[in-house]
């Protein structure tokens, strides 16, 4: 086993460093869905930071009696039950969220960044560096969401948490709603210029080329 | 640990035991949290029906607003009222072979398979006793599942007096569109028959072109859910047209245009088509 890392590096690393949409481009599908608007990017960021953290952990708990044939299918067991819970509690105890994020609750179990933290660190580590990193990996996936939310409630529908910030001109205010920030694409733009940002900052986590271009042919080449 | 993990007997204790641990936890979950949630369907189904209806208003008190809604039940083939228990659920009906008819392919139109024969409509009475708004459930499928919902009618029983879904799940931001207030705005004063009495009332794809003598029965589809807003539109037809409320909606339209009848008390009413 690799040196046991820092807590400090476990929780905030992922946050910049080695964020898990902006540097493993991991979890686009549900980052793009739910960050219309703030309330229910909010609750996805919770749920799914409370799903990676203790799937990471009860992963990292019966890492030592996981047979390896049948471990991915143990740790989906163990997601899907918590993710289960986690959509059961928001069905109970906010409808309304719960309503709106509809199928995205449920896909939370094939969110990558659950998956894959469970896979690559539950497996090789303790329960609790386990946890950390979880944690530490859903407020990285946080993180970028709630730019997104913030973005687009804001831009969208001139509002942040269904409060209005900017009246809107079809409400008798000035301002025009940009309504291509509500529809799915715009993630996409915005998730790029944040890759594009964090990477003008910190050089190191371009990616070198993996092939050369040539230059175009010629007409001559032809002959 | 004694055994070894990775042979066939290991990979199996192992297996049976994670799937036994995660079904309690799953099940005590969802058995302790049901009585919660069933609270809040029911409080949201009534929300729903009262913004249908055009009735509520932010902040307002749903149990108290709903004192003033009645709850009939209809018998969808002769249109009439019959008298049910009050724990009828029409959905659980639908299920059930002895309470539903099975619609015939071309009749299906809004893929629900199976019609209960008793459907519940909800009226809005004033102080006087006069129905003000008809409110009838609508489901039907859209792309990923079905929608359920509630399309409210004035008492002329033509024009719309609003629509809402209150459960569903289409794309959130393409088909989950359906439960924004401003597609939903579009609904009321829309005009359901046409002058020759034929249900007109369409969703269609793309915008409404508000010089047309349609515009009255047309509203906007979705942006970029078609799928969605062809369900839309197939169990508007469906629910409205003769295989759904069609009987009872005709029955209604009778009497109103008989003033005389109007308002009276419904056994009144009922001895009167009889």
């Amino acid at each position: 086993m690799a040196e046991v890392a820092k807590a400090k590096d476990l929780l905030f690393k992922p946050i910049i460093e080695n964020n898990p949409i902006a540097l493993q481009i991991i979890g686009i599908c549900s980052a793009l869905a739910v960050t219309s608007n703030m309330k229910t990017t909010v609750a996805m960021c919770v749920a799914l930071t409370l799903v990676t953290m203790f799937s990471n952990f009860f992963v990292s708990l019966i890492r030592n009696q996981i047979p390896g044939s049948i471990r991915i299918i143990v740790q989906m067991t163990i997601i899907a039950s918590l993710v289960i819970v986690v959509d059961q509690f928001l069905r109970a105890y906010a409808y309304d969220i719960s309503k709106q994020m509809s199928v995205f609750v449920g896909l939370i179990i094939t969110n990558c960044i659950v998956m894959g933290r469970a896979e690559a660190f539950a497996m090789k580590n303790p329960p609790i560096p386990s946890a950390l990193d979880g944690f530490g990996n859903g407020l990285g996936y946080s993180f970028i969401l709630l730019i997104l939310g913030f973005s687009r409630e804001l831009i969208g529908s001139g509002s942040l948490f269904g409060v209005t910030i900017l009246e809107k001109i079809t409400d008798g205010g000035w301002y025009v709603p940009n309504g291509m920030m509500l529809l799915p694409p715009s993630a996409f733009f915005l998730i790029g210029f944040i890759i594009w940002v964090i990477r003008a900052v910190k050089k190191d986590q371009v990616e070198q080329d993996q092939f050369r271009i040539t230059a175009n042919s010629r007409v001559s080449d032809a002959f | 640990m004694a055994i070894n993990k990775d042979s066939v007997s290991g990979t199996l204790i192992v297996a049976v035991l994670v799937c036994l641990i995660c079904g309690v936890f799953v099940a005590a979950a969802a058995v302790g949290l049901r009585p919660v949630q069933e609270q809040n369907r029911v409080l949201d189904k009534r929300l729903n029906i009262l913004q249908a209806a055009g009735l509520y208003e932010t902040g307002m008190d749903v149990e108290a607003a709903f004192e003033r809604i009645e709850r009939r039940f209809v018998d969808l083939e002769s249109g009439e009222y019959v008298e049910m228990p009050d724990s009828y659920d029409q959905r659980k009906a639908a299920k059930n072979p002895d309470a539903s008819t099975a619609l015939k392919g071309g009749e299906d139109i809004a893929s629900i398979r199976r019609r209960p024969d008793v459907a519940e409509v909800y009226l809005s009475v004033d102080d006087a006793g006069d129905v003000q708004v008809i409110i009838l459930p609508i489901s039907g499928y859209g792309l990923w599942s079905t929608l359920h919902g509630f399309v409210a009618l004035q008492a002329d029983v033509n024009t719309v007096a609003g629509l809402g879904f209150y459960e569903h799940a289409e794309t959130p931001g393409l088909g989950g569109e359906v439960d924004n207030p401003r597609w939903k705005g579009q609904w009321p004063g829309k005009q359901l028959f046409n002058d020759s009495g034929e249900l007109a009332i369409e969703v269609i794809k793309g915008t409404v072109d508000s010089s047309s003598d349609k515009a009255v029965h047309q509203v906007d589809g979705l942006a970029g859910a078609t799928l969605t807003t062809k369900g839309v539109d197939n169990l508007i037809q469906f629910w409205l047209g003769e295989n759904g409320f069609g009987p009872y909606l005709a029955r209604l339209r009778a009497d109103a245009a008989e003033p005389a009848v109007q308002g009276a008390d419904d056994s009144v009413t009922l001895s009167a088509v009889n």
